[in-house]
């Protein structure tokens, strides 16, 4: 099956049970394929007036109880920033799915980019933490889509899923697991009795249980600086402090447990390469070539891209004598491994249009820096 | 006169920690509020499967107040957020209270889906002709000719006729009623919530703080004298004449049709695919 | 001077005027005179007193007027007036 359609599956698996989306080239695949899904499963698949109004949707539903997703491209997801920001203060479990296309603006709808991974992180205004995953083959379409939605609920945060272009349309052969092999997580429900309940009280992992619509809990949530009970605070410098850092910290403090990175070939590597998507799997071929031919190379492919593996990344620059990051963007995630490998020096490979890095590009670079 | 030691019989459908509310002397938000909960109590609703979903504006805050399940969304998707409950739980009645901008101007495009696919949620639209909470700017029904802080010199754009705007996109139930008409509200409200489909309902509500103290009706009881002077209760007229003016406030029944709602003809439609796929 | 015949209502026997019992929760009053200006039997005005608000709510004229159409009771925006019927008694006719 193609990218596209194993992540649709995977969310399926997953227990996702709404869809709201608008048609975008490169992602409409996932639509179309979970409205044809969707109502096998009593799940409601609707093609929402713009990728606004699908962001809305999702959140309604998953406050109504269901697991919910979303699927988009650049343009949509930037249409999107404003309610993923309410999602993330209202702190909704729920799967963002962008699968990049050449930007800016319209820019190249059947190719591919990895240039919204910064926007994955900072596209709505504000602070607060998120989560962000990267494919890099069909099945993990599959497998990131499920982990996307159990990471949703665990941490009560909207999570993305930034496919690419090639990802999502190649076509690889998928394993799916059988039900009871698979792991799925659900969101945290409440013990305390409705007139005690606070719907943003959190627990000791930061991450409050979430109550639903009609469970007779009668509860507020805004998008407004609001206090434990939902109420809006929008005076209070303190309850504001205690929020957004909770809105960060729910993440940042829980990112050992988030954080996940595929590590090739690292033990003795002087020269490593850290790449993500579908320009990781160049980049092994090209890590494989140079170690054939001598040099100690290595990868690290991120997994999750947020919150960025600061420790995995900080390991190999102590380690290391080169670091070289190849991304199909002008410069975004190289600019968190610079900041965190410090001294280390990083080569960044840039790449625009069609292809993603071919593995003799990248063994250039590993040539050089050895 | 008795002592306030009785509490309002009401009080069990406001949320007491957020009472009392911000609204202004006079704004006519706490009489929508009121008629709604009159409603709610002659009906006899389970407020456990009530949703108050409300958009930003004066009126947003109204979700907060009610004691039932509520959400306050961003500007404008009020609608879209209420699509996705209602149609994750149809056993919810989700009811959106929302502002004449909210809805109309940022929210436009979503209204006019909603209703257009009959999505079994209820609009009630606080129409006070302006933007208030944010100090007093220009809105779609904004009248011509009126003074806001964004039309300085009077407003040179034709603002929206609600009724017929909901009514041509599909609605099954349009009324309009003005805070003065709070009994007539108050039952359409009741008939709108047990109706099937989109409904809406535009209450036309003073703000005299901020939109009559502009537009030579400093008070709210000004205002209220316009609507008593000006309205004129004409049902299933056609709400493409039904336009706003100083003169004439045709209020009343626009629309009060059966239509199949999204919610049952799509449960009507997973039922028979999968009975479909249970005979291969 | 002619003699004028005052008609009976059929049922003057069974009908009962309703007793109010009106309550005012004076410091969540806003002042916007709704409640005064609309009620239809004119129960109520505008007393001296200044509320906690800064404003001067109302005051009851004779609750004996009252007739218990809670007009009063769904118009007001802030929730500061109610009204509620006092036991019904028997017959009671126009005084």
């Amino acid at each position: 099956m193609n990218g596209d359609i194993a992540c649709a599956e995977g969310a399926v698996a997953a227990g996702c049970r709404f869809f709201a989306g608008y048609p975008i080239t490169p992602a409409t695949e996932i639509a179309e394929h979970l409205s044809e899904r969707m109502p096998e499963f009593g799940g409601i698949y609707i093609q929402m007036e713009d990728e606004i109004a699908s962001m809305a949707a999702i959140i309604g539903a998953s406050y109504a109880g269901l697991k919910a997703m979303t699927a988009t491209s650049g343009p949509g997801f930037s249409l999107m920033q404003e309610n993923i920001g309410l999602a993330v203060m209202t702190e909704t479990p729920c799967v963002v799915v962008d699968i990049m296309r050449g930007g800016p603006s319209t820019g190249q709808p059947t190719l591919p980019s990895q240039q919204d991974v910064m926007q994955a992180k900072w596209g709505s205004h504000g602070d607060y933490g998120i989560i962000a995953l990267s494919p890099s083959s069909v099945q993990e379409m599959f497998d990131l889509t499920v982990e996307a939605f159990n990471m949703s609920e665990m941490y009560r945060v909207p999570t993305m899923l930034m496919g690419d272009e090639v990802v999502g349309h190649m076509w690889e052969k998928v394993v799916i697991p059988s039900p009871a092999e698979m792991k799925i997580v659900n969101r945290k429900k409440p013990r305390a009795a409705p007139d005690k309940y606070g719907p943003f009280m959190p627990e000791d992992d930061l991450v409050p249980p979430m109550a639903c619509f009609g469970e007779g809990y009668r509860f507020h949530a805004t998008g407004l600086t609001h206090d434990e009970h939902g109420y809006p605070k929008t005076q209070s410098s303190e309850v504001q402090t205690k929020l957004v850092r909770r809105l960060c910290d729910k993440i940042g403090r829980n990112a050992d447990q988030i954080v996940k990175v595929e590590e090739l070939m690292l033990n003795d590597a002087e020269v490593v390469v850290v790449a993500y998507g579908i320009v990781a799997r160049s980049a092994l071929s090209a890590v494989r070539k140079a170690r054939q031919d001598g040099m100690k190379a290595g990868l690290l492919r991120l997994i999750t891209l947020w919150p960025f593996p600061e420790s995995h990344v900080a390991k190999i620059a102590d380690r290391a004598k080169a670091i070289i990051v190849p991304e199909m963007n002008c410069g975004q995630m190289v600019r968190e491994v610079e900041r965190v490998a410090k001294g280390t020096p990083v080569s960044f490979l840039s790449k625009l249009g069609e292809d993603p890095h071919t593995p003799s590009e990248i063994l250039e670079v590993i040539k050089r820096c050895a | 006169m008795v002592q306030e030691t009785v509490m309002h019989p009401f009080s069990k459908y406001l949320r007491q920690a957020m009472i009392p509310h911000i609204w202004c002397p006079g704004c006519g938000n706490g009489i929508v509020l009121n008629c709604f909960i009159h409603a709610l109590d002659e009906l006899q609703r389970d407020l456990d499967k009530m949703v108050v979903v409300s958009g930003i504006g004066c009126i947003g805050r109204a979700a907060g107040y009610t004691h039932a399940d509520s959400f306050h969304t961003t500007h404008g998707r009020a609608i879209p957020f209420a699509t996705g409950v209602k149609l994750a739980n149809p056993e919810l009645d989700v009811v959106v209270m929302s502002g004449d901008g909210d809805l109309f101007a940022i929210g436009g495009n979503h209204f006019i889906h909603a209703a257009r696919r009959n999505i079994g949620i209820k609009v009630i639209c606080a129409n006070n002709f302006t933007y208030g909470m944010t100090g007093g700017q220009q809105g779609p029904t904004t009248p011509l000719g009126g003074l806001t802080t964004t039309t300085p010199y009077g407003n040179i754009e034709h603002p929206f006729n609600l009724v017929h705007l909901a009514a041509a996109s599909g609605a099954t139930y349009v009324a309009r009623w003005t805070t003065l008409h709070a009994r007539r509200l108050t039952q359409s409200i009741k008939k709108l919530l047990q109706k099937e489909g989109f409904g809406f309902i535009e209450v036309i509500s003073p703000c005299p703080e901020i939109f009559g103290r502009r537009n030579k009706m400093r008070t709210g009881l000004e205002m209220m004298d316009w609507f008593k002077r000006a309205s004129v209760v004409e049902n299933f007229s056609d709400p493409s004449k039904a336009e706003i003016s100083q003169e004439k406030l045709i209020v009343g029944e626009f629309v009060n049709v059966e239509k199949v709602s999204y919610e049952k003809f799509l449960h009507e439609k997973i039922s028979h695919i999968n009975e479909q796929a249970m005979k291969w | 001077m002619p003699e004028r015949i005052k008609h009976e209502p059929l049922d003057s026997k069974e009908l009962v005027k309703p007793k109010a019992e009106i309550h005012l929760i004076t410091d969540q009053c806003k002042g916007c005179g709704y409640c005064i200006k609309f009620c239809p039997q004119k129960v109520l005005e505008e007393s001296q007193e200044i509320n906690a608000r800064g404003v001067r709510p109302p005051k009851i004229v004779d609750e004996t007027k009252c007739i218990v159409c809670s007009f009063c009771t769904v118009v007001c925006p802030d929730f500061a007036i109610f009204v509620l019927e006092k036991p019904r008694e028997e017959v009671v006719r126009n005084e």
